[in-house]
């Protein structure tokens, strides 16, 4: 990873993920209140990125923004050389149903479907036939060890269970990213550590690229690089390797 | 591509008492909807149903029913010699002159005074309506003050049933057999001899004629020959026209009453449901923020929480609906504003009445959940998701 506060030209073809002087700012009231500024860097394929820093830093935003599911106020976005900052509101909703995994803190299952129909629920976009989504969602099922709980709803799982679930949904389309914010802020020690050699192997053996929010160094660890956020301004330019 | 049509369903099923709450309050509202349909449905049915298409009733021109009518002899006979008249088994035509006067009979128990019905009948009047069957006693002998009563007459009033006497017109009459015309409106009429009730009430013409017609075909070439000679001040009707005629005010008057009962009683309803599905709304906001954040779009969002209210609907549909059907056991009377004679019918649930009530149950789920579907699918992604 390169990161930089000046604009980058160009986006070589290993680079994933570029944000080129990307500013997001929020209303409150009749106050406009900067979250990110000038924020440039790149991730390379198969990169395992830690975002880290203090609550209110900016570090959600800045996932929210590579994810597409929020519009920066200035700057571009490009993710596997598309410009998403110049995609519509269909157009990225289009977009992040095959290009992005999300995985959040509290897993956001849908509590009326099965650990099936919950991972199905992003292939249901793409236009698969029945039976290969069958396949497909059973294929990621088991790699996460969930094949004995693909009826199960997500009140009959445990939280690491539902976090596994979560990841086989955020993965079952084989987006370019994946994108988890807090994936173990809700988890004990054992089902954390689990989760965290999960994502590991993703990268590692699926050549995945991983951008990870987190509160805990522990967890940061496990990422390839790491990049500090402090009231929306990175703070290391430079690039650190753990 | 939608949300799956079960999510929309299981979340029902997941709030079973909100949505058993609500859907009771629309089932309450399509009970009503459809009973008053029913209702009309029944009276109407009932009198069509006393009709035959074959069967013409020649009546004097403007009156609305054979009570105003009056249809004097020798008009009678011109009729009678129609070639178009059926010729029954001895011989002799289906034709019936016919006398139709109101009395005022009490009813059993509660000695409440009703219109009824008394007809005078021809020989032939039986064998034009073969729905009348004679379930006991005997045929009235001509020349006798003797009549028969309707089923529905002998149960519900008083001095209507076999071997009981009536006193009308200033004779005593005795009931000698009880006809049974089914759900037709001549259940609740009393047969006797047309001569005899002539004399009794001194009514010097007949109220009406009615005979069979050899071909359906021939009703125009009747209609025009009588209309356009100058003898007769009298028009003829296909008997199911007359009896539909004879049910078109009253069963319109229950129509709109009870449907602007049902339109006032929906509102509250509809208010229900737009409670529930808001309370939908604003339980599922995660929900709906990770469904948008996985790539489904607005329209999905929107579509989802629509078909969820039209779930509450149908529920509260079908629920109204069960206990509607059981109406068709009960029979009520009321008098009818045409003929101004008590009329006995019972509820008819037609699969017409289905398709209303189920579309009147569905309008009422879109339009309480139109709105909070709209808000779930405006509803901005981060912010849904920051509220986890």
């Amino acid at each position: 990873m390169e990161c930089s506060n000046s604009s980058a030209k160009g986006v070589e073809k290993s680079h994933v993920v570029e944000l080129i002087s990307v500013f997001k700012s929020y209303q409150r009231g009749s106050q406009i209140i900067p979250v990110l500024e000038d924020i440039s860097f790149r991730i390379q394929e198969g990169d395992f990125l830690a975002l880290m820093g203090p609550s209110g830093s900016g570090k959600s935003t800045l996932l929210n923004l590579i994810a597409g599911i929020d519009h920066a106020d200035k700057g571009t976005i490009l993710v596997n050389g598309v410009d998403i900052s110049s995609l519509n509101e269909s157009g990225l909703a289009s977009w992040r149903s095959v290009n992005v995994g999300l995985i959040f803190q509290f897993y956001n299952l849908i509590p009326v479907l099965t650990a099936f129909e919950n991972v199905e629920l992003p292939l249901l976009l793409t236009g698969l036939s029945a039976r290969r989504r069958k396949e497909q969602v059973e294929t990621v099922l088991s790699l996460l060890n969930l094949s004995d709980r693909i009826d199960h709803f997500p009140s009959q799982l445990s939280g690491g269970q539902q976090q596994r679930v979560a990841i086989a949904r955020a993965m079952v389309t084989d987006p370019a990213i994946l994108v988890a914010d807090e994936p173990t802020g809700d988890l004990d020690r054992t089902s954390a550590a689990e989760i965290l050699s999960f994502m590991g192997r993703l990268v590692k053996e699926f050549g995945k690229t991983i951008i990870m929010v987190t509160h805990d160094p522990k967890a940061a660890e496990n990422a390839h690089r790491i990049i500090h956020l402090e009231k929306g301004v990175l703070l290391n330019p430079g690039q650190q390797k753990i | 591509m939608p949300v799956p049509v079960y999510y929309s369903f299981r979340n029902l099923s997941v709030r079973r008492l909100t949505t058993a709450l609500t859907a009771s309050g629309m089932a309450m509202v399509v009970f009503v909807f459809a009973a008053t349909l029913m209702l009309a449905e029944g009276l109407q049915k009932t009198l069509v149903e006393t009709g035959s298409p074959d069967n013409v009733v020649v009546i004097r021109k403007g009156s609305q029913s054979e009570v105003q009518s009056g249809v004097e002899r020798l008009q009678a006979s011109i009729v009678e010699s129609f070639p178009e008249v059926v010729m029954g088994d001895e011989g002799r035509p289906l034709f019936a002159k016919e006398l139709v006067v109101l009395i005022n009979l009490p009813k059993r128990g509660t000695k409440k005074p009703a219109n009824v019905v008394i007809r005078g009948i021809g020989r032939a009047s039986h064998g034009l309506r073969p729905q009348v069957k004679l379930v006991a006693g005997r045929m009235p002998r001509s020349g006798s003050s003797e009549i028969i009563a309707g089923k529905s007459i002998a149960e519900r009033f008083e001095g209507g049933g076999i071997g009981e006497h009536l006193r009308f017109a200033m004779r005593d009459w005795t009931v000698v057999g009880v006809f049974d015309a089914g759900s037709t409106g001549f259940s609740s009429e009393i047969w006797g001899d047309v001569d005899q009730l002539m004399q009794s009430f001194r009514r010097p013409v007949y109220s009406s004629v009615i005979f069979k017609m050899r071909d359906t075909a021939a009703f125009e070439t009747i209609k025009s020959r009588l209309e356009s000679d100058p003898r007769m001040t009298v028009e003829a009707k296909l008997e199911t026209r007359y009896y539909l005629d004879q049910s078109e005010a009253m069963a319109k008057f229950l129509r709109i009453l009870g449907l602007s009962l049902t339109c006032i009683f929906s509102l509250g309803a509809v208010i229900g449901a737009m409670i529930t599905m808001y309370a939908a709304v604003a339980n599922r906001v995660v929900e709906i923020g990770t469904l948008r954040a996985l790539g489904f779009h607005r329209a999905s969002i929107l579509l989802a929480f629509i078909l969820e209210a039209l779930f509450l609907g149908l529920i509260g549909g079908i629920a109204g609906l069960v206990p509607a059907a059981f109406l068709q056991f009960i029979t009520i009377s009321t008098m009818n504003w045409q003929s101004f004679a008590e009329l006995a019918f019972s509820f008819s649930l037609s699969p017409g009445i289905i398709v209303k009530s189920l579309l009147f149950s569905l309008v009422m789920g879109i339009s309480g959940g139109l709105l909070p579907a709209f808000r779930a699918a405006r509803m901005d992604i981060v912010g849904a998701l920051r509220s986890s």
